[in-house]
Order: C-alpha cells, then structure tokens, then sequence
C-alpha cells in the first residue's frame, strides 16, 4: 500500500474513497490450507482431458466433447487484444486438477466432509452449515429467516467440495448441485444448453475450458419457481501451480426467479495462477435472473509478484419473451482481469442490466465491461460501470452494445465513469456502439453531468448548487447498487460504499 | 509480427502500381515510410482499426471508376475572397490558379522543395506521419509519404489577409490521386487553410502540419459532391505550447470516406478543436477517426462529430483521447452522435479514453437516434409542415459541429450547402 500513501491526491477525491480503497487493497485470505492434495500430471494434452472425464466419471458423449474442445484449442491464438500486460503462460506448466485427497470417496452429506476443508470455508466466512449467520456482518442476525437462507455449493481447487440445503431445493423443484454431479444426474439437461450460450469454438480461454473443467455448479430452477433462497458457489484456489476451470450452467424456466452468487479468493503465493471458468445462464420466457459478484481472488503482492489471472467468459441468454437478467459485479481481486459478462436479448422486451465497480491497486490490471446484444424489439439494457485505479493499476472498461436491424424500439443508457488515484495508474475506455435501425436509442455517458434532471431538479429547489446536487445524486446511485447486493456481501459492500466518484476523470 | 499472405499479396499487388517519384531530398523519408508499409502491409478487413469500414476499395491496384458530377451548384466559398490552389485529379493546375505570392505566407510546390532548399519542409516531411504510426499504424498514410507525386509546403509566417484555398477538382472517371502537404506555422503566425471538392475517383491525401508556439491554424474542409468517389485523408497536426488548431469537416456524398485526424498536444496550454458534420444518403460510408494525444500540461481537447444518415447509409466514428502520464489540467472532450432519419441506416462508434494522469477531466458521450417525436410535433402545431420541420431539426443537430468554424462567412458558406442538401434530398 506504500504506493497509495505517497500518492499525491488530488484535490477533491474523498478521503473516505482513498481509506476505502486503501482497505480493500488489504488482501485478509492470503493464507493456505494444509491438506494432502491429489494432482494430475502437469501439462494439459487429450490424457488429461480423459483423466478429469475419468475423475469425474463422466459419460462417453462428455469425454468426446471435450476432446473436440481441445482440439479446437490447440488450433486457437491466445488473444492480445485487451490491455493488460502478462508474461506469457506456460499452459504446460500448470496442473488442471487437484483435489484434496479427502475427496476421492464422496462425501455423502456434509457431515462427512473433511473437517479442515470445512473450516477453511468457516474462516472465509462461509460456515457450510445449514445455519446461516453470516460472519461479521452487522445485523444479519435480525433479519428475516428467510431472508437469510443461501444455499451454497463450496468449490475447492477442481473438486465441489458440497452443496447445503440440498433438501429443501429439492422439495421446491430446483436442481442445484456440482455440474459433474448434473452431467451424471440430469444429462437431458446438461446436454440441452451446454455450450449453447458460450460455444465451444467462442474464445480461446472458454475453449480451454470446454476441453478440462473440472467441476463447478449448475442449476435449473422449473417453470413458475420462485426459487426459495438465494443460491451460491464460493470458489477457492488453494493448491500451488493450479489452474481453476470451473463451469457454471444456470437454466430459468418460464416464469422463474433465482438470485445467485458468487465468491472467490486464493492464498497469497509468489507464481501467478491461473482462473478461466465459464458461466452460461439460460433465461426463458418471464424469467429472472439475478447474478452477483464479489471478484476477490489475490491479486498479487505491491509488487505485482503472483495473483491469479482471471480469464472469464459469462454471458447470459434471455431467450424468451420479458426475461431479465441483472449482473452486479465487485471486482477487487486478480493481477490480470479478463471478463465480460454479457446479455443476448433474443426475446422481445427481455431486459439486461450490468453494474460493475472495478477496483484496481498496485499493479493490478483490469479489462472488463459487458456486451449487449439487443435482437428482439422492445429490449432494454443498462450498463453502469465505475472503475476506480490507484497505485501502478490499470483499469479499463471495454463495452459493447449492439442493436440489430429487428431490434426495433430498443433502449440503451451507458454511464462508466473512472477515477484515479495518484499519477501513476491509468484508466481507459473501450466502448464500442453500433445501431442498426433508427427507432432504437443508445446513449453513452462517461460525464457525471448527466444525471436525472428532475432528480436534481428537486436537490437545487432545496438549496443545493449544481455540483452538489450532481455529486449526492451519483453517490446516491452508487450506494444504490451495492446495498442492492445480497446479504451474503454485505461485508465487503459496507466497505465499498465509502467509495465516492466525486473527482472522476470520465 | 509477419504480415499474414493475404495482406502481403495485396500490398505488392498495389505497389506494382506506383512508381516512387524522383524526389532527391525526400528520397530518404521516402523510402522509410515505404519500408513502414512492407512492415505492416496495407490495411485489411481483419484489423481491428478497420472493423467498420473495409478498406478493400482503397488498396485495389487500380481505382473504381467514379463518374464526374456535372455540378450545377457554384463551388463552395466561391463568394470569399481566397487564394486558390487548384489540383486537377492530383495534379497542381498552374492556370487554375492563383499567383501564390500572399503576405505573411510562402507557398511552394513540393518538387521544389529540394531545389529551393526549403530547410522546414525538408525536415518535416513524412515526420509527423512516421510519429503518428505509433500506437496504431496507418499505412496508408505512409504509402502516401512514399509514393505522394504531388502537393504543397505552406510556410505561414505571419498573418495572410485571406484564406488558403486547396481547390480538389475531379476530371477523370479513373483518377487515382495521391497528395502530400506539408504546413508550418510560425510563432504568433494565424492563418486558414480551406480544402474543397472532390479530387479524383480515389484520392489519398496525407497533410502534416507543425504549429509553433503561440501560432494558430484553422482548417475548414468541404469534402465534395460526387457520388462514387472514394478517399482517406489523413491530417497529423503537432501542437507547441499555447498554439490553437481548429478543424472543421464537412462531408457529403462519396461511397466511401475515411477521415483520419491525428493530433499531438506538445506544449503546454494548446488548444485542439476537431470537428466534422456528414450527411450520408443511400450507398455513402463515412468514417472519422480521429486520435488526440495530451502529452502537456493545461491542454484543451475537442471532438465533435455529427452524422445525419438515411437510406442505408453507415456512418462510424472512432474516437480516442489519449493523456499521457504528466500531462495533467487536460481538459478532454468528445462527442459523437448520429440522427438515423430511416430504419435502414446504421451509426457504429468506438470513443476510446486512455488515461494516465489523475489530474485531468475527461468526458465523452456517444447517441444515436431517430429525430426528436416531441420537437417535430411542436414544429407541426405551429404550422411548419413536415418537411421543413425535420429539415429544421436537422441543421439544429449538425449546428454544434458547424460552430466550431470560427470565421462567421465561413460557417454560413458551410450551412448553406447543408440546407442546399436538405432541400434536394427531402
């Protein structure tokens, strides 16, 4: 944090903002569990791809698809396009599955699981236990039972480790459990929308993982489902010189909703790892989707040694008539960001909101943002993006939104505003805008000045000047979004509300 | 990286085609900025500073063909008082033009900026090109550097009584013109160059321009009327300390435009300006791109591109305002917007911010949209009829570019052609 405390501040930056950001700089799950781990050989080539298909026991239709990913793969570029700045990675030089040795028989309940394994997650504050105070965080325990029930599956290296509340999901219709248990439980639906949304050929790091996840989550909540609890998958790196690939396949039904989360940390080690997982959410007619994320992988030490590189992949197909995604993501984590959770609005008046806050510190780089395809009438997607780079950071947005020639009467309002702290950290904007018919509107805005005229209409009636006015208005907007984060983060969003854009560059 | 054999094919197939002229002092720049082109091969669909214009039509071993417009309406500017320099498919017209003795100015064409020993523009020619390939590559504008078989150095010393006006005619329907021009405006120097007409079938146009402390240039551009032309220019302007540079572009018709302004805040406290309005109807494609690099404190940047498109014409623009570390107080700003009068038109942008000082204000905004519901039922219930109500709120769109011209006579020469536009389309 050397690098922050020296910085010369501008003026009108918060104070509060620099504390804030200054905080969550402090990475508190750099440390590691000692447990005997079981690891494939180094390298990735078709063994391997058989060995996790193996592992998991996965049916042959699996094993071929995987394959053919891989080959796929080994044809593919490793894109340079975004702007971040990496040694090249040795792909041989990694282990694409570990598992804690614990884990070769499966558990049956989470009584069974590996005490150790089970306290990791407590310390990380995620108790495994169908009890859920959530640790640290203030007045949780006043709030509604129901309200404060989530069902987590636990991640750890390749393997799921277990899934709560297993019982209760079941009794309401919805299927949430490891997608390797999915492959073998449900394959009519596995096989249904696996790589429908995120094909296999779609980039080289969805590719690689096409050809060796390993594990990850999967859920399917039936037609007219309010899904009961808010379901989550927190994913830990642990082992050294591993690589994460995990899968995450979500399907809504006709009229569902489902609000799901996301977490992940790593130890603090001094050889960056590597983390490309692909997340595909399927959305029909009438339904809801709701994913967040804290993005908390380490992000290497002040100075820029290790951290996890985070190649990600998630896009979300509203397919049917009125279907609604919303993504929140908090990115403080990861040396190297490469993630663009994105929204196909196939369905007439389907709905895609993005809000991402973006942090970025020492010598953390970031290139994420969102993409909107809008192809059916009526659509609507919101991006709200606010990327905040300090120390020898990079921070960069990049964006796009597409409106097809059938896309008729479709809206979209874009508003990424960054801010630096200190001189030697940069932030950028790569938006890319391109409309294809006249009735539809597509504003971008990286200026504050541009908020809701009554709004502030109403702040300067009561007294206020402009700049005032623009500035509670903004804050108030950015408060909105992370106290609209679920429960299950609170703790890291009461640190991040502190965060003010007042001084953002554009 | 190695060219990939689709591009290297092509780009020995277009150089075949041009002999590099005998041009002793510029020989060297000459064959640098050729060995630039053999590094990156010419422009291809695939690059990622092309995506939305195909470069294609303007790397073709010969030019398509492009009919002449017989033109009714008298050139533009023709009332100003002005200095012409007329170019007749690329070529400099003697009895078309004016004497190019004006005070305060020195005008020479670029063959004899060798014999005449012209120091400046020996020193600057394919310089700023060569700076402006760098962090993205323009090969075409260094295949201009090589092989440019005409143009002129415009020293600006003091402050010339009135305009300079590149006249651009178009005679031949397989015209394929390439032109070069370099300009230097001294220290308290201020002065206007115009540009106007069409040119040729294909013309590649490629102007450096060096401002000096305190100097000040304005550039007014009519890019002319025949349909079928097509043209990439590039403009690379250097900027010292407290200098002013103001540029307007006005477009109309042309299959295809590809509008490149790169410009350099070198000194501290300049001021950059770039502006452009387009109006596109049916087979028209129009691209700005346009790079500003803050590289000094206190600096000023402006952007502002508007489009009025229809019947299936593309307008794109790509924006980018780069602040370099130090260069902190910038004031960066940058709007592009487009009016899609039909369902058949399409805008596609990409306003770019790169960022490395803390210090700085940088906005930028991007719409796109049909004409105002609203605005257009207010101007009906009072009686104005459809036609000359969206006719109306279409030059209201343009007129934030269209003030950016500094000079009254100027901008009204400019709003004229637009409403003349409009009247005929509508």
């Amino acid at each position: 944090m050397a690098a922050l405390d020296q910085a010369q501040v501008k003026e009108g930056v918060d104070q509060e903002t620099v504390d804030a950001v200054r905080e969550v700089g402090t990475y508190k799950y750099g440390w590691d569990t000692d447990i005997e781990m079981e690891y494939a050989p180094k390298g990735v080539n078709p063994d391997i791809v058989r060995l996790i298909s193996d592992k998991n026991e996965e049916p042959e239709w699996m094993t071929e698809w995987r394959l053919a990913a891989f080959e796929r793969w080994t044809k593919m570029d490793e894109p340079t396009w975004a702007m971040v700045h990496y040694p090249p990675i040795d792909f041989q030089d990694q282990y694409y599955y570990a598992r804690p040795k614990s884990m070769e028989e499966k558990p049956k309940s989470l009584d069974e699981v590996d005490p150790k394994l089970l306290a990791t997650y407590e310390k990380l504050g995620i108790p495994l236990k169908e009890q859920m105070i959530l640790a640290g965080v203030e007045g949780a325990e006043n709030a509604p039972a129901e309200g404060r029930k989530v069902a987590v599956d636990a991640v750890f290296d390749s393997v799921s480790v277990g899934t709560t509340f297993q019982k209760e999901l079941k009794e309401a219709g919805v299927i949430f459990c490891s997608i390797s248990e999915a492959i073998k439980e449900h394959p009519e639906l596995v096989k249904k929308y696996l790589g429908t949304v995120v094909p296999v050929s779609d980039n080289f790091y969805a590719t690689l993982n096409s050809a060796v996840f390993s594990d990850g989550s999967f859920v399917y909540i039936p037609p007219g489902v309010r899904c009961p609890m808010e379901l989550s998958t927190y994913f830990r790196i642990n082992a050294e010189n591993t690589g994460q690939f995990e899968r995450t396949l979500i399907i809504a039904d006709k009229g569902s909703y489902v609000s799901y989360l996301e977490g992940c940390t790593a130890p603090q080690r001094d050889t960056a790892q590597l983390h490309a997982a692909v997340v595909e959410i399927i959305i029909e007619e009438d339904a809801e989707v709701k994913y967040s994320t804290v993005q908390n992988w380490f992000p290497g030490d002040e100075n820029g040694k290790g951290g996890i590189y985070n190649f990600v992949t998630k896009r979300a197909d509203c397919r049917g008539d009125r279907s609604k995604v919303m993504w929140t993501q908090v990115e403080t984590g990861s040396a190297v960001t490469w993630k663009y959770p994105s929204c196909i609005l196939r369905g007439n008046e389907s709905q895609g909101e993005f809000y991402s806050i973006a942090i970025a510190n020492n010598y953390q780089q970031a290139d994420t943002g969102t993409k909107m395809v809008h192809l059916g009438k009526n659509t609507k997607s919101r991006i709200v993006s606010k990327g905040i780079s300090a120390g020898k950071a990079q921070n960069t947005y990049r964006g796009l939104v597409s409106m097809h020639p059938k896309a008729k009467d479709s809206r979209n309002y874009t508003q990424c505003d960054s801010l630096l702290i200190g001189d030697k950290c940069g932030a950028h904007t790569v938006p890319y805008i391109e409309v294809k018919n006249n009735s539809s509107r597509v504003e971008h805005e990286a200026t504050t000045s541009k908020v809701d005229d009554d709004q502030l209409f109403y702040c300067r009636q009561r007294g206020m000047d402009e700049e005032e006015a623009v500035a509670l208005v903004v804050n108030g907007f950015c408060k909105d979004v992370l106290q609209a984060l679920p429960m299950e983060f609170a703790m890291e969003a009461q640190q991040l509300v502190a965060i003010s854009l007042e001084g953002s560059v554009g | 990286m190695a060219v990939p054999e689709v591009k290297q094919s092509a780009t020995e197939a277009r150089l075949a085609t041009l002999t590099m002229p005998d041009a002793g002092c510029t020989r060297a720049a000459r064959e640098d900025a050729l060995a630039r082109v053999l590094e990156t091969g010419l422009p291809g669909r695939r690059d990622e500073y092309w995506k939305y214009t195909r470069p294609d039509t303007l790397i073709t071993s010969d030019a398509m063909p492009a009919a002449v417009l017989k033109d009714d309406e008298p050139p533009i500017f023709d009332k100003l008082d002005r200095l012409k320099i007329v170019f007749v498919d690329g070529v400099f017209s003697p009895n078309d033009s004016d004497d190019l003795s004006l005070e305060g100015v020195s005008i020479d064409r670029l063959e004899d900026i060798c014999c005449k020993d012209i120091h400046w523009a020996k020193e600057l020619y394919g310089v700023l090109e060569a700076r402006g390939q760098v962090p993205v590559q323009r090969p075409l504008a260094a295949l201009n550097t090589a092989f440019a078989s005409d143009g002129v150095a415009i020293h600006v010393t003091g402050k010339p009584s009135k305009p300079i006006n590149l006249i651009y005619r178009h005679a031949s329907p397989t015209s394929d013109a390439i032109l070069h021009h370099v300009v230097r405006v001294e220290s308290g120097a201020e002065a206007t160059i115009l540009e106007t007409g069409p040119a040729a079938s294909r013309f590649n146009k490629c102007m450096e321009i060096d401002v000096a402390d305190n100097g000040t240039l304005h550039h007014v551009r009519a890019q002319g009327r025949d349909h079928e032309r097509r043209a990439a220019t590039h403009m690379f302007t250097r900027l010292g300390q407290e200098s002013v540079y103001k540029s307007f572009t006005l477009t109309v018709n042309g299959v295809l435009t590809r509008n490149e302004q790169i410009v350099e805040l070198t000194g501290d406290d300049a001021v950059a300006h770039v502006a452009g309005a387009c109006v596109g109807d049916g087979d028209f494609h129009h691209d700005d791109t346009v790079f500003v690099t803050h590289d000094a404190v206190n600096c000023e940047s402006r952007q502002v591109f508007k489009k009025v498109l229809r019947n299936g014409a593309t307008g794109v623009f790509q924006g980018k305002i780069l602040v370099k570390a130090g260069a902190q107080k910038t004031d960066g700003y940058q709007i592009s917007q487009s009016l899609l009068l039909d369902d058949d038109s399409q805008f596609l942008a990409k306003p770019e911010l790169e960022i490395y000082a803390d210090d700085v204000a940088c906005s930028h905004g991007s719409t796109s949209g049909a004409i105002d519901e609203t605005a257009l039922f207010y101007l009906r219930s009072r009686g104005v009829p459809t036609k000359d109500a969206t006719n109306m709120l279409t030059l209201a769109f343009l007129a934030e570019a269209v003030d950016e011209i500094e000079d009254g006579s100027l901008a009204e020469a400019i709003v004229n052609r637009l409403e003349g536009w409009l009247a005929r389309r509508s």
